[in-house]
């Protein structure tokens, strides 16, 4: 029943090793050394890293020394929440407040749910706009003069429908009242414009394995002058804010990763935005009352994309997204529905809900992802069958309250 | 065929998904998230609800090399069963929330959704055995689950496949341990699902608060105590009632009223009744005509006891029990089987228990 050769169109949950990436990884696997150790082959294996911060940081415009490699985008997001929140709590009692978009990835929602409960942590959610974006308006309302907030965090780009919000803006809102702000930018790094420094965000979290990198290697950019509590205590590596042996091959591979996704970005971006185009219409005209949702198509922010390029997402009215992706999958297409907890039950995406879509359209929609692999076979192939699937999806909805 | 494997986490299911791929059919796992506040780890070898069973599911469906989904059947399942069994218990009847499952559940909501994405059939890990259309006993007498499969339609079974009738649980075990699936040494689950610690008078407790009445004994009339409620209460019961009469004689539920929350209790030889009252049938193939001959079984676990079928009241059924049985609580299903010691016995159908009665020399209607 599995597709010899599926088609993967499910880029945003994680996206094929780039061929050097292997390359590179491979070679560094096969050397011994400890990037602490002080003896010629510690020394190479901190080269190797050292050179891989330094392309990292250069191709997301920030300093090697705001680089601090995690094991991955959701420790870089539970980092960069609790570790300012602790640390500006620290220095001012008053500042218990987390300013926050409903929208953002469990990494940093849970994050911020966890210091609620047990930190005593106060939360304002932020108002999100229809398509999922985060103005500076509604920022600055939710800071007010800011005395009282100890971190706001707002998404680059939503890993679930693409939208993109001005980060550069809401920063700049964010440090008028003194506040810090973290942006989790996993999706975006490689579709959009991402410049740490040019943003001015105080930490940023970006993932090896959205961009043909390694799991489990991933980065938090950290200003040199943001204090950031540790979560990992231990050999004090990157920074005295995170602890643990560094794993030197998969971080020569996020390096090499980045490195390729930036150089390759502008050209890429327009591929898979032609793609994603064909995909939207395409499955437009197959199920006319397919809803688009997240920022239109062609939308702009900031002279960029207002909408990831490699990002489709739809909601087919009556019919539910699990039944959906079970019977693509069966066909061998791979897409997702929003998110899933831990046992798999399927659960209406909190970023539509959000968002302000009912919980019904919630439940019908699905994620098409697009990445450096696509190709337009692989949207024809959904095309193909989009419309019989839905049918049948509609079918298995009937009946169930 | 495509055939949608309904996957608890445990052997049983595990073993019927993987004869079924064996025999060669397009099988596709399926696990059913039955309550919205999921446990993360089991507790006990009650229920088959938690994350960790449903990952259980998940890695023997990846050893067969079959897709797996989980399906949220969580607010089906508290309307069609957990709903009705505190109802059911309200009403002074003991529910049997496995044949409610299997009625509502597993071959109605599953089976029509498998049904409308395309799937021919539903398989199960439930010890009975299906062929022809016909519904039997497993060969393992100690696991048989005919009893909670009695109320299945013919149509329901069309599309049901049973693979484990056939062979004894310790063969099902061996099976498991030989594809290496680490639920081969899985303890069986027990009980009621929903009721993850096996109090159910507890559960109900706080599912109905308290409801006192009096416990009145049948011999006397009087009131020998009080209970908090009659869902505490299976008809035939006689542990933890709380009374003492005095005489040293055992005493049983003999009834339970809901209305007045009277529980009336008695001695053995008022325990016992060989008439059965019932709401209408279903039946597991054609109707049969009526009078016949069958055994039935009262509920699960009990031992078959022969009796005659005829027509009762409001389109229900009389039957005339060949021996005094007790323990015949209103609300479980009287499953009624054509014996056969060759092939298994044959469910011929089930109906719900309403009343129960002592024929005193002649039949009373």
């Amino acid at each position: 029943m599995t597709h010899p050769q599926p088609v993967y169109l499910d880029h945003a949950a994680t996206t094929p090793v780039l061929p050097e990436v292997l390359a590179a990884m491979t070679e560094q696997l096969g050397r011994v050394g400890n990037a602490s150790s002080l003896h010629a082959s510690g020394r190479s294996a901190r080269r190797a890293a050292e050179q891989a911060r330094e392309r990292l940081a250069e191709a997301l415009g920030a300093r090697p020394s705001e680089v601090l490699f995690t094991g991955g985008g959701t420790e870089s997001d539970n980092l960069a929440v609790k570790g300012l929140f602790w640390a500006r709590r620290q220095a001012d009692p008053r500042r218990r407040r987390i300013v926050v978009s409903p929208a953002e990835h469990h990494a940093v929602l849970d994050s911020v749910e966890w210091l609620a409960t047990h930190e005593g942590a106060e939360v304002t959610w932020l108002r999100v706009e229809p398509s999922g974006r985060v103005t500076p308006q509604a920022l600055a309302e939710a800071l007010g003069d800011g005395s009282d907030v100890a971190v706001a965090s707002v998404m680059w780009a939503n890993n679930e429908i693409g939208t993109v919000s001005d980060i550069a803006e809401l920063a700049a809102t964010a440090h008028d009242v003194g506040v810090p702000l973290h942006t989790d930018a996993v999706q975006a790094v490689g579709q959009v414009l991402v410049d740490f420094g040019a943003t001015g965000v105080d930490a940023l979290t970006m993932t090896g394995h959205k961009l043909g990198g390694p799991m489990g290697a991933g980065a938090l950019l950290l200003r040199r002058d943001a204090e950031c509590t540790p979560l990992l205590h231990g050999g004090g590596q990157e920074r005295d804010v995170r602890s643990g042996t560094l794993d030197v091959a998969a971080i020569v591979g996020l390096g090499v990763a980045t490195v390729a996704t930036v150089q390759g970005r502008v050209e890429r971006a327009a591929a898979l935005a032609d793609l994603r185009d064909r995909l939207v219409t395409g499955v437009m005209e197959q199920v006319p009352d397919a809803q688009l949702n997240g920022a239109p198509l062609d939308d702009v922010v900031r002279s960029g994309p207002g909408r990831l390029p490699g990002n489709a997402h739809l909601s087919f009215p009556g019919a539910e997204g699990d039944a959906l992706l079970m019977l693509l999958d069966a066909k061998g297409i791979e897409c997702s529905t929003g998110s899933a907890c831990s046992a798999g039950v399927a659960r209406p995406s909190h970023v539509l809900l959000a968002v302000g879509a009912e919980a019904d359209r919630a439940r019908s929609s699905l994620r098409f992802s697009l990445g450096h692999t696509s190709t337009e076979a692989d949207v024809d192939a959904l095309l193909g069958v989009i419309a019989p699937v839905v049918e049948r999806a509609r079918r298995a909805g009937m009946g169930r309250r | 065929m495509r055939v949608l494997a309904a996957m608890s986490g445990g052997v049983d299911s595990a073993v019927a998904a993987a004869l079924a791929v064996d025999a060669g059919h397009d099988v596709t796992g399926v696990h059913l998230a039955l309550s919205p506040d999921r446990q993360t780890l089991r507790s006990g070898a009650r229920g088959c609800c938690s994350v960790e069973d449903a990952h259980d599911a998940r890695r023997v469906a990846d050893e067969l090399g079959i897709p797996f989904y989980v399906w949220d059947m969580a607010d089906r399942f508290r309307e069609d069963v957990v709903d009705d069994f505190v109802a059911e218990y309200a009403a002074g009847r003991t529910p049997n929330p496995c044949l409610r499952c299997n009625e509502k559940i597993k071959f109605s909501a599953v089976l029509d959704r498998a049904r409308a994405l395309g799937f021919d059939a539903v398989v199960t890990g439930h010890h009975a055995r299906l062929a022809d259309g016909e519904l039997r006993r497993s060969v393992d007498a100690g696991k048989d689950q005919s009893y909670v499969l009695g109320v299945l339609t013919p149509e329901q079974l069309a599309s049901a496949m049973f693979p484990l009738g056939g062979m004894t649980k310790d063969r099902v075990r061996e099976i498991a341990a030989e594809r290496g699936f680490a639920v081969a040494t899985k303890a069986d689950s027990h009980d009621i699902c929903f009721i993850p610690d096996g109090d159910t008078r507890g559960f109900l407790t706080r599912k109905l608060g308290s409801r006192p009445g009096p416990l009145v004994d049948a011999a006397t009339g009087a009131t020998v105590g009080e209970h908090d409620g009659t869902y505490g209460f299976t008809v035939g019961q006689r542990r933890g009632l709380g009374v003492s009469v005095g005489d040293q004689q055992p005493r049983y539920v003999l009834g339970i009223e809901p209305v007045t929350r009277t529980v009336t209790i008695g001695t053995a030889d008022l325990a016992g009744v060989d008439q059965i009252s019932t709401a209408a049938p279903t039946w597991t193939a054609e109707a049969p005509a009526l009078p016949f001959r069958a055994q039935v079984q009262l509920r699960a676990h009990g031992a078959p006891v022969g009796c005659e079928v005829t027509g009762g009241d409001d389109g229900g059924l009389l039957i005339g029990l060949d021996e005094v049985q007790r323990g015949v609580a209103a609300g479980q299903s009287a499953v009624l089987y054509e014996p056969d010691a060759e092939r298994g016995d044959r469910v011929v159908g089930q109906a719900a228990i309403r009343t129960s009665a002592r024929r005193q020399g002649t039949v009373r209607r």
